[in-house]
């Protein structure tokens, strides 16, 4: 049989997407035993108790000084400012998308702006955001809007003038005005795309907050390893970066699943 | 009355004539089919009636006014593909039409209203054979039905006429020979004036009272450029040089629509046979 025509079934599907995982952690584990072997006090790989140690220290002891489980309340500070970000960006993605989409006036306003300020380099923007609004959450919640909605605008006008012109002649043929239109025809058609888009900025998103949480914060999960980075503590490190790993995976997840259930006819039109 | 009138009509993209000197007067009532080889301009020729293309010199006059540049609710359409709307169930594209009409803000119909405007798509549905497809997504329809759902949706508004770009070109013939039938009933039935673009000739004089042909009369690669299609007969396109109407026919014998109000029980018998044939779930 062609290679190209073995399918596997679920059983081996599973084995096969477990194996690169089962040797990334195979691998470091001997590459940790070996160094660990050698020097015993060695930081860079620590083993797995130290991290799960240094886990059960974040995560499940009180601080002695704030009295806060850190782990938790640095995930609450860091998902908060994310949350908040990607609705604000989401919606306006949604509204300029539309109308830069959708309406040839806006699009020759908007179109040219959105396209070279999608340009800037949104982390240079970060000392402008920081001196104009100050080291608070708002510098930060700025920077991943920013770095975020231009992107999900353009994406969201080109995915508006991938409508098929016959629907909007049909709508029009049916009496419907353009806000009408706007409102029944695109805007339904665009929510799942959204989902799609949002989908791929959550990486993004994520790397902006934790940059800017690195440069000035006093709590936060990016915050967190660039303090313990100073005492190479790498046992808190990785596990707070496998951490980050699950909750943008389950975020991702989560608007997949939230497609599918809440635009059931997306899938067939998508094939279609 | 909704005669439709093209008053020496001209259409060109920069240099390049699509449609010259277009004079032609559609009846009330009439079934025209526009029939010509690719890139004659016949599509050009719906799409201005459309609205959605503005004549380059010339006018279109429908009932004595000049045609709006812009596609309306007087005009109804069907497309050979993209006619329905993917997000909405099969009752929810049909009731859209209504919806429209009657909520200029939110564009949904709650209560009362929205009752009465799902008792009348419901209707409409049964007309064209798709109860009990109300609920599905049209994904799940096959082609024959999309389209089935794409006239009953046009037909909603009560438009005076309905526009077909090549509407069952893309269909089983056996699926075609009952959307015909669906067709000439609906024509019958509703005080319509059909205009239809098709590559089928058999297509336009079955279902036809007019047939008119698209020609381009100069071939040659470096006037095609320059010249585009008329109407019209040979010798006049000759001389004018441009894509026409090269022919013009009344089809024989001479087919009129039925008076309104009289339905006759054998079209609607042929329809009910008709419409099992292109039922997935039958087959």
């Amino acid at each position: 049989m062609r290679l190209l025509n073995i399918k596997p079934d679920r059983t081996w599907s599973f084995a096969l997407a477990a194996l690169p995982f089962a040797a990334l952690i195979g691998a470091y584990l001997i590459g940790s035993g070996m160094r660990l072997a050698e020097n015993p006090n060695d930081k860079l790989l620590p083993s797995f108790n130290a991290m799960l140690d240094a886990f059960r220290h974040m995560a499940l002891t009180p601080d002695p000084r704030s009295g806060n489980y850190l782990m938790w309340s640095d995930t609450l500070s860091s998902l908060s400012l994310l949350l908040t970000a990607l609705a604000i960006s989401t919606f306006i993605a949604l509204v300029f998308g539309i109308l830069i989409g959708l309406l040839p006036i806006a699009g020759t306003t908007f179109g040219p702006v959105v396209a070279v300020a999608s340009m800037v380099p949104p982390l240079a923007l970060l000392p402008i955001l920081f001196i104009v609004l100050g080291l608070g959450d708002g510098a930060k919640i700025a920077l991943i809007v920013i770095g975020t909605t231009l992107k999900l605008i353009r994406d969201m006008a080109l995915r508006v003038k991938d409508i098929p012109s016959e629907l909007l002649i049909k709508a029009q043929t049916l009496g419907a005005s353009t806000w009408q239109i706007a409102l029944r025809v695109v805007l339904p058609q665009m929510l799942p795309r959204l989902i799609d888009s949002v989908r791929l900025e959550i990486g993004p998103a994520w790397l902006f907050l934790i940059a800017a949480e690195a440069i000035a914060a006093d709590s936060g999960l990016g915050y967190r390893i660039f303090l313990v980075r100073r005492y190479l503590a790498m046992d808190v490190i990785i596990p707070y970066v496998i951490w980050i790993t699950l909750l943008a995976f389950l975020m991702d997840l989560g608007l997949r699943l939230l497609q599918r259930k809440a635009f059931p006819w997306f899938a067939g039109a998508r094939t279609a | 009355m909704t005669g439709i009138v093209f008053d020496k009509v001209w259409k060109e993209y920069g240099d390049h004539v699509v449609l010259e000197r277009i004079d032609i007067t559609i009846a009330p009532r009439s079934f025209v089919a526009l029939v010509g080889p690719s890139g004659c301009g016949k599509t050009t020729f719906l799409r201005m009636l459309l609205g959605e293309e503005a004549p380059t010199r010339g006018q279109i006059l429908v009932g004595g006014a000049p045609l709006k540049v812009e596609p309306g609710a007087d005009r109804g359409v069907v497309f050979q593909r993209y006619s329905v709307f993917p997000h909405l169930t099969v009752l929810q594209n049909v009731m859209i039409g209504r919806e429209f009409e009657h909520s200029r803000f939110l564009g949904k119909l709650l209560g009362a209203k929205r009752r009465a405007a799902e008792t009348e798509a419901r209707t409409l549905l049964d007309a064209v054979g798709l109860a009990g497809h109300e609920t599905k997504y049209p994904a799940a329809l096959s082609g024959g039905m999309q389209q089935r759902l794409a006239l009953a949706q046009a037909l909603n508004r009560k438009p005076k006429i309905l526009l077909l770009d090549e509407p069952f070109g893309a269909l089983d013939p056996g699926i075609r020979a009952d959307i015909h039938v669906l067709i000439r009933k609906i024509w019958n039935e509703n005080d319509l004036t059909v205009v239809m673009v098709t590559h089928d000739l058999s297509e336009a004089f079955r279902l036809g009272t007019r047939v008119i042909a698209f020609e381009r009369p100069r071939n040659r690669p470096e006037e095609l450029e320059r010249y585009g299609a008329t109407l019209g007969d040979d010798l006049a396109a000759q001389t004018q040089a441009g894509a026409s109407i090269t022919r013009d026919f009344e089809v024989w014998p001479k087919k009129i629509a039925s008076p309104l109000g009289e339905s006759d029980a054998g079209t609607q018998l042929d329809l009910k046979l008709a419409t099992s044939n292109d039922n997935p779930a039958a087959s």
